[in-house]
This record gives structure tokens, C-alpha cells and sequence, in this order.
């Protein structure tokens, strides 16, 4: 099992870091045209050949990938650490705000994850810069992906709050700010990295949904989302087996984050 | 009946916040008040105005809030803009087919997820465990509009889909529960005096495992509901998925947070309905 941990380790570095080295790497940009040679097969030039737009599968699954695997965990930071200020303080203070928090996340929990993607996605201007589009839905999964682990965090905080360690910073002084940041948040920073691993999966599966909907990445910057979209135009009849080599390596990505993650949630 | 009535209160609660933050969701969209007629060439300024001045009852903030809460305590959903329908239609339309694939979805994955999670653990057979920890572990890694996709692709039934996402969760926390549940002493006790496999499941491991087990059946709702969007646009079946859908690119805000509020009950409803069942079985009630 401890093999199969590192080479998923390994794996992802690997991926990781050819894809920081995109510019260097690729051979055109993402948005390149290819204007005399649409949709062409796999060639030195292009090695996984070009879309209906003549740009290069290669290099567009290159930078696909570096948004993906770049932002899923800016997105799991930022959920994180809303679910350490919203649950922590929620299971320090206790009383009327946990309440209000543990009902918050009610809510969270309660609403399919897609049905409030595409609602918060619909209110945003749907004509906005690739960039813009990129940060929007990022943004977005961290802003709404923190009430699960928001819920761990606050029973961990409250069953922090009762341990012998914060009853003797307790017995010795130490009380509100000063306790939640020097004795309470420390030791909730193991539940805090399991969830942030575990949250990087989940935002990049979210992230291919949506934008297979449509309502991700804009055009012309790439995603898994936008790229995998492309499976849309697929058919039996012009077959190139190279439309999958998105899917495969989304799948192998998001299996090695799992194999990583093994020992955290033991 | 105290319980029931807690869990209905809170229900109530969570509902009032998320219309309260769906009515603020709405109210706050760029487009909010702007009628697509203003877009025509051919009115004079004056009839401009006077479709402004139309909206300006809307545009106080206390008064949006109460026509909204009116509007649904009298179980008037509004009118869908992109469609041309009341909402309430739209939904009697669509209903149906939602819930025709979110069972047949939730029965699959259950059947599968609990069937091979329980013939797992009980024939403690590693072949059949390492086979069905790689599927669902290699299914929780496709998203589920790629499996919808892959699923038009070789012309299967959409459906199945729903039970595909559903299953891997139920077999991984199943599976889980069981192990835990299998290794407990009065088990290993029951096992040692002799009593057969499915006599030890059926009377001494599900009794354990059944509150859990309940209360993941309401998180299922939820998880079958979010497959359903994927499912329901790219297989082209016309149920809320779809409507969702079409509600959020055409930006029909009215009908998109009314059809969360209402897909929100609904989860509610299977959670509570859920934990009711599983917390005397807890406490030992039952």
C-alpha cells in the first residue's frame, strides 16, 4: 500500500510540475490556431493532434491541467480556512452561535452541491474575461464548499474546549482571543490539512462538472471541464481515441489524490 | 413526538434562512428589475419611464421580501421568464421524471453499494473486496456529467448514471461500518459459539449498523439530486436537472431559487425522516 502511496506522490509532482512549466513545455500557447490543419491526427508537431479550431490538444491540456491543479487547491485553502474561522469560533464560543452555525451548515449540507453551483454561477455575468471566469468558479467552490468541514472542525473545537490541555491555559489565564489562537486553533490543524487534501478531489470533480455544463472556465483558456466538453462531439463513426487522454488523466489525478489521502482519513 | 416536533421547527428554520437567502439572491442579480422590453429601439423615453416606474415597488427592499414570502405562503412560485410558465407548471411537468431516475438511481446504488459492501465483509473474500474498493474508487473519480456523457456515447440508459455516483459512497461507507461493526466482541463472540454467516449479519452486525446506515440513506437524496442536473442535460431527460439548467444560462433567477428551495426541502425531509428512524434504533428504543 505505502508503494502505491508514493508512486501516487510521485505521480502528481510529476504532473504538477510539468504543468508550472507549461510555457516552457508546450509547444503553442492554449489559444493558438492551427488555421490549415483542424482537427488533425497525432503528429510530431502536434502529439495529441488539433481541435475543430485548429489548436493544440497538447498544449491545451497542459494549461487544462495547470488551472485545475493550481486553483482546486487555492479553492480547498480557502474553503478551509472559512471552515476554521466559521467552525472554530463556532465550537469556542458555543451557545446561540454554534446553533446558528450548525444551522448554516444545515442549510450547505441540505442543498444538492450542482443545484447551488449553477445558482450562485447564474448570478454572475455569464460574458465575463476567461480570467475573470477562472477566479469566478474557483472563488466560488471555496466560498461554498466549507460547511462539512466546518461541522468537523466545530465538534473538534468543542471537544478541544473541554481537554485537559485548555482547562490548564484556562487554569493559567489565558482566556478569548489569546486562547483560541495559542491552545485551540493549533491543534485543530491536523483536521485542517486532512480536510484540505480531502476537498482538492472534490473541487476539481466539481469544476469538470460544471463546466462540462457549460457554466465554468470560459473559452479560450482550458480546464478539465472545457476540455473534457469536447467528449460531446464524440462519435463512433470519427473516433480518435486521443479524446479521452483528458479523462484518463483527470481519472489517474484524482485516484492518485485519493491514494495520498489514505492515510490521512485512517 | 417531541423529536418530530424539534425537527420540524428546525426544518422550518433552516427553510426561512435559505428563502431568505434565495429572496437576497435574487434581489441582488445584476438583472434583477430590469424588464428585456426596455431593450426595444421603438419606446419613447416616456414609456421607458413608466416601465421603470412599474418596477418600483420591487425595488424597496422590505417590500420585495414580503411579496416573496406572500407570494409562497400562497404556493405561488412565480413565473418563469426564460420559459414563458409558471414555475408551479413547470415543476408538475418535471417532477415526475426527477423522481423516476433518483429512484431508480438511489435503488441501484444501494443494491450494489450495500450488496457488495455487506458479501465483502461477511465472506471476507480479499478478491471481492479489492475488486469492489478499485470500482468504486475508479467511479468516485469520473465526474458525473463525464459518466452521463460516456453513457450517451454507448447509448445506455441515463438513469443508470445516478446509481453509479450514488453507488461508490454507499460501498465505501458501508463497507467501512461493517468492518467496524464485524470486529465488535459480541460479534466475534456470536462467531466463535458457532452461529452461522448470515444469522450473524441479520441479528448481530446490521442491528449495529442500521442507524448509520439510515442516516446515510438521507445523504444519498441529496448526492442523487446533484447527479441528476449532469444526468438530466447531457441524456436529455426532461426533469428539474434539465429545468435547473436552462433556468441558470438563460439566468431565470426566480425559477432556479425556487427550484433549490424546493429540491432543499425535499433533502431536508429524507434527512429528518432519516434521523428519526435512526435515533431510537441509537438510543436503543427499538
Amino acid at each position: 500500500m505505502k508503494a502505491f502511496r508514493v508512486t501516487a506522490i510521485l505521480f502528481l509532482v510529476v504532473v504538477s510540475a510539468t504543468c508550472l512549466l507549461a510555457d516552457f513545455v508546450a509547444p503553442a500557447s492554449y489559444a493558438q490556431q492551427f488555421r490549415d490543419v483542424p482537427n488533425a491526427d497525432c503528429s510530431s508537431q502536434h502529439l495529441l493532434g488539433t481541435d475543430d479550431l485548429g489548436r493544440d490538444r497538447f498544449s491545451r491540456l497542459l494549461y487544462g491541467t495547470r488551472v485545475s491543479l493550481l486553483l482546486a487547491p487555492a479553492a480547498a485553502l480557502l474553503s478551509s480556512l472559512l471552515a476554521a474561522l466559521i467552525g472554530g469560533s463556532a465550537g469556542f464560543v458555543g451557545g446561540w452561535l454554534e446553533s446558528c452555525v450548525m444551522a448554516a451548515t444545515d442549510l450547505f449540507l441540505s442543498l444538492p452541491w450542482l443545484f447551488l453551483l449553477i445558482s450562485v454561477r447564474a448570478l454572475l455575468p455569464l460574458n465575463v474575461a476567461p480570467f475573470t471566469s477562472v477566479v469566478i468558479t474557483f472563488g466560488m467552490l471555496g466560498l461554498l464548499g466549507w460547511a462539512g468541514a466546518a461541522r468537523v472542525i466545530c465538534a473538534d473545537a468543542r471537544t478541544l474546549c473541554g481537554s485537559d490541555v485548555v482547562l490548564l491555559a484556562r487554569a493559567s489565564g489565558s482566556s478569548g482571543f489569546r486562547l483560541l489562537w495559542r491552545h485551540v486553533l493549533p491543534n485543530l490543524k491536523p483536521i485542517l490539512y486532512a480536510q484540505f487534501w480531502i476537498s482538492i478531489p472534490v473541487f476539481i470533480l466539481a469544476e469538470a462538472n460544471l463546466g462540462i455544463l457549460g457554466l465554468g472556465v470560459a473559452e479560450p483558456l482550458p480546464s478539465w471541464g472545457s476540455l473534457l466538453r469536447e467528449l460531446e462531439s464524440f462519435s463512433a463513426f470519427n473516433a480518435h481515441p486521443r479524446q479521452f487522454v483528458p479523462l484518463i488523466l483527470l481519472i489517474t489525478t484524482v485516484s492518485c489524490f485519493h491514494l495520498a489521502l489514505q492515510k490521512e482519513e485512517l | 413526538m417531541r423529536k418530530l416536533v424539534k425537527h420540524a421547527g428546525r426544518m422550518v428554520i433552516v427553510l426561512l434562512l435559505g428563502g431568505f437567502l434565495g429572496a437576497t439572491l435574487v434581489r441582488i442579480a445584476p438583472g434583477y428589475g430590469v424588464d428585456e422590453e426596455e431593450l426595444d429601439s421603438r419606446l419613447s423615453q416616456e414609456s421607458l419611464q413608466a416601465l421603470r416606474q412599474s418596477q418600483v415597488h420591487d425595488r424597496n427592499l422590505a417590500s420585495f421580501y414580503l411579496r416573496y414570502w406572500a407570494q409562497l405562503l400562497h404556493g405561488n412560485f412565480g413565473f418563469s421568464v426564460a420559459l414563458h410558465e409558471p414555475v408551479r407548471q413547470l415543476l408538475a411537468e418535471r417532477f415526475p421524471e426527477t423522481l423516476k431516475s433518483i429512484g431508480m438511481g438511489l435503488a441501484i446504488g444501494w443494491m450494489f453499494g450495500l450488496g457488495l459492501a455487506t458479501t465483502a465483509v461477511m465472506a471476507r473474500s480479499s478478491v471481492i473486496d479489492v475488486g469492489a474498493s478499485l470500482l468504486a474508487t475508479i467511479l468516485l473519480c469520473i465526474p458525473a456529467a463525464v459518466l452521463a456523457l460516456l453513457f450517451v456515447i454507448a447509448q445506455a440508459p441515463g438513469r443508470l448514471v445516478i446509481g453509479l455516483v450514488v453507488f461508490p459512497k454507499i460501498f465505501h461507507y458501508a463497507r467501512n461500518l461493517l468492518v467496524r461493526s464485524v470486529a465488535l466482541p459480541h460479534v466475534l463472540t456470536a462467531r466463535a459459539k458457532g452461529l452461522g454467516g448470515l444469522r450473524v449479519f441479520v441479528w448481530h452486525v446490521l442491528p449495529v449498523a442500521a442507524p448509520q446506515l439510515f442516516a446515510l440513506a438521507g445523504v444519498s437524496v441529496c448526492i442523487a439530486f446533484a447527479a441528476a442536473i449532469p444526468v438530466e442535460v447531457l441524456c436529455d431527460l426532461p426533469g428539474i436537472g434539465q429545468l435547473a439548467w436552462k433556468a441558470a444560462l438563460s439566468r431565470d433567477l426566480e425559477l432556479l431559487v425556487n427550484l433549490t428551495m424546493i429540491v432543499t426541502l425535499i433533502t431536508l425531509l429524507a434527512n429528518s425522516a432519516a434521523e428519526l428512524v435512526a435515533q431510537p434504533m441509537r438510543a436503543g428504543e427499538v
